[in-house]
C-alpha cells in the first residue's frame, strides 16, 4: 500500500487527534476490511495484521469482557479459538480487560488494561502490537483512539460487529471460526518469514500473590475494625 | 446481568487479575453474605479515591455488602462524591446527568421487568443531597408521584463538597460554609416526610453508626421496592473536608447526630410490614 494512502498509523499522533471516522474512514461492508483506514479485502488485512503482531516487539492480545466472561456457549468458544491465536504468536502476552470501570487510584498495568487509561499498560509494558477482541465497540473506540494519540502501537480489532476506524487493522463479523482463520493466515506468515516457534501458551498473570481470604478476620483491616464490630456493651438488635 | 456474567471462560482463569478472580471465588455473588462477615470475603468495592475519614465511602461498603442480590442489580448515581467509589465497585453503574437519577432509574427499571419479567432486578439510585433534594428535586418526587419501583438512598452530607462548599437544601439553618459565608437562611428540608407524602412505602432515616442496622435498612428497602413501589433512605453521611471533622472523630460526630436529629426512623405501609415479617421469618427459620 503506498504511503500517502495510510490515514490510519500507528501514533503517537499527538492529543486528541480527530477520530478516524473524521477523516473519512468509513467501516466497511461484510467480507471487506480496514487496513491503515483503507477498504481492503479481509485476507490482506489479515496478513498485514500477522506481520505486525509476529514482527513488532512485545505483541500482546487484549480479551474483553465479552470473551473473559463465560456468559454463554460462543463466548466460550471464542475465548478458546482466541487462546489458539495466542498460542501462535512468539512470546504473546495476553493482558485482560475484564471490565471498563475507572481504576483509581491506579492500576496495575501489568496485570490488566482499563479502557480509561490504555496507554499506561501499552507504555508500561512497551508493547508495539495489539489486537482487542471482545472490548464491547464504545469502549473499544475510546481505547484505540487513545492508544493512537499517545503510543506507536500498532492496533488490530477483532470485532464481532462493524468494526473500528480507529485501529490500523480492521476486521469485522470475528466470532471463534473467524478467529481461527486468521491464526490459520498467522502460522503461514509466520512460515513465510521463516520464524521458528513452538505453539505455546503465553505466561500467566502477573498480579498479586494469592490472598488466603478464609484466614482474614476483621482485625485484619486495622484501625477500620472499629467501624465493623459492635462496640462494648452495644446491643446490635436485629429489629429497631 | 445474572450469575452467568460471573463465570471466567474456561481457559482464561489463569490471565485474569488475581482481584477479579477473587471476586468470583470469595465474593458476594450467589451467596447470601451477613455484613459482619465483612473482611472474610472479597468486597464488591474496594479501592477509591474519596477522602480520608470519608463516611459515605464507609456507608457504601456496607450498601455493596447488603445487597440481596449484587449480580442483579444496577446502581445509578450522579456528579458528587458518592460517584467517585460507586463508579469502581463490581456492580453495573449508570452515571445520570445531575439531577435525573430517578428519571433514568424509573425508565431502567421498567425496560428490566419488560425484559426480563421472570427475574427479580433491583435497581438502587444512589445520590447526594445536592442530586435528590435539589437540583433533581422534581424528577425524584415524580417517580415516587408515579410509584416506579426502585430504591432511592440519599447519602447526605449536607453541602456541595465537590465544588467548594456551597450550602444545599439539606445544610442545617445557620451553617456557615466556605462558599456560604454569611450562613444559611432555612431549615433544613424534610426529606424523609415529602418522601412518606409523595408516595413512597418505605422510608428510613439513618447515622449510619450500626453496621447490621444500615444492612437490615438496605435491604428492607430493596425488597419493598421489588414488589410495592419507590422506597426511600435517607443516610447522614458526613463531609469532614467542608465540616471540618477531624478523621478520627467521624463516627463520634454520626453517634452524635444520632441522639440529635438524625435518630433512627423507619416507616412502611402495612402491607410492606406484613410482607418483610414473612420474610424475616422465613430467613430465621432457615438459620435456626
Amino acid at each position: 500500500m503506498q504511503e500517502e494512502k495510510k490515514v490510519i498509523v500507528p501514533g503517537p499522533a499527538g492529543y486528541n487527534p480527530q477520530p478516524a471516522a473524521f477523516l473519512g474512514v468509513d467501516l466497511p461492508p461484510p467480507g471487506r476490511a480496514l487496513l491503515y483506514g483503507e477498504e481492503v479485502d479481509e485476507e490482506v488485512a489479515m496478513r498485514e495484521a500477522a506481520k505486525a503482531m509476529l514482527t513488532r516487539k512485545n505483541p500482546t492480545i487484549f480479551p474483553g469482557p465479552l470473551v473473559l466472561w463465560g456468559w454463554n456457549a460462543a463466548a466460550m468458544e471464542k475465548a478458546k479459538a482466541v487462546l489458539e491465536l495466542a498460542m501462535e504468536i512468539p512470546n504473546c502476552r495476553i493482558i485482560p480487560m475484564p471490565d471498563y470501570r475507572p481504576k483509581y487510584p491506579k492500576i496495575d498495568p501489568e496485570a490488566e488494561i482499563n479502557p480509561n487509561h490504555p496507554n499506561l499498560t501499552i507504555l508500561h509494558n512497551k508493547i508495539e502490537a495489539c489486537i482487542f477482541v471482545g472490548v464491547h465497540c464504545h469502549y473499544a473506540n475510546l481505547s484505540l483512539r487513545m492508544i493512537r494519540a499517545g503510543t506507536n502501537c500498532f492496533t488490530i480489532a477483532l470485532c464481532a460487529e462493524m468494526g473500528h476506524e480507529d485501529a490500523m487493522v480492521s476486521l469485522r463479523d470475528q466470532h471463534a471460526e473467524e478467529i481461527r482463520k486468521f491464526k490459520d493466515v498467522l502460522v503461514q506468515v509466520r512460515e513465510e518469514l521463516s520464524i521458528k516457534w513452538e505453539p505455546k501458551l503465553p505466561p500467566e498473570n502477573p498480579s498479586l500473590p494469592k490472598e488466603d481470604w478464609t484466614k482474614v478476620t476483621p482485625f485484619d483491616f486495622g484501625e477500620y475494625a472499629a467501624l465493623l464490630m459492635p462496640r462494648k456493651g452495644e446491643v446490635v438488635e436485629e429489629s429497631e | 446481568m445474572g450469575l452467568e456474567y460471573v463465570k471466567i471462560s474456561p481457559g482464561f482463569e489463569k490471565y485474569m487479575p488475581r482481584d477479579y478472580v477473587d471476586l468470583v471465588e470469595f465474593g458476594q455473588f450467589g451467596k447470601e453474605i451477613d455484613v459482619m462477615q465483612m473482611g472474610q470475603f472479597k468486597e464488591l468495592v474496594e479501592e477509591h479515591p474519596m477522602c480520608a475519614g470519608c463516611y459515605m465511602a464507609y456507608f457504601i461498603r456496607v450498601f455493596y455488602t447488603a445487597l440481596p442480590k449484587p449480580e442483579d442489580t444496577i446502581v445509578l448515581g450522579t456528579a458528587g462524591c458518592a460517584r467517585l467509589a460507586l463508579s469502581q465497585a463490581a456492580v453495573p453503574f449508570i452515571y445520570g446527568n445531575y439531577g435525573d437519577t430517578n428519571a433514568v432509574a424509573s425508565g431502567l427499571k421498567r425496560a428490566l421487568s419488560i425484559r426480563f419479567p421472570d427475574k427479580e432486578k433491583d435497581v438502587v439510585v444512589i445520590a447526594g443531597d445536592g442530586g435528590l433534594m435539589d437540583i433533581g428535586f422534581g424528577m425524584t418526587m415524580h417517580s415516587w408521584f408515579r410509584r416506579e419501583k426502585f430504591t432511592t438512598i440519599m447519602v447526605d452530607n449536607e453541602v456541595y463538597g465537590n465544588t467548594g462548599g456551597q450550602e444545599s437544601g439539606m445544610s442545617p439553618k445557620g451553617i456557615q460554609l466556605k462558599m456560604a459565608p454569611t450562613g444559611k437562611k432555612f431549615d433544613k428540608i424534610n426529606a424523609v416526610e415529602l418522601a412518606q407524602t409523595a408516595g413512597c412505602v418505605y422510608v428510613a432515616r439513618i447515622s449510619p453508626t450500626n453496621p447490621k442496622r444500615i444492612a437490615k435498612v438496605i435491604r428492607r428497602a430493596i425488597l419493598a421496592a421489588r414488589k410495592f413501589g419507590p422506597t426511600f433512605i435517607h443516610a447522614y453521611t458526613s463531609c469532614n473536608i467542608e465540616y471540618s471533622i477531624p478523621t478520627r472523630e467521624v463516627l463520634a460526630d454520626a453517634r452524635q447526630r444520632e441522639k440529635k436529629d438524625f435518630k433512627f426512623y423507619e416507616w412502611m405501609t402495612d402491607e410492606v410490614k406484613e410482607y418483610l415479617n414473612e420474610i424475616e421469618k422465613k430467613a430465621k427459620e432457615v438459620k435456626s
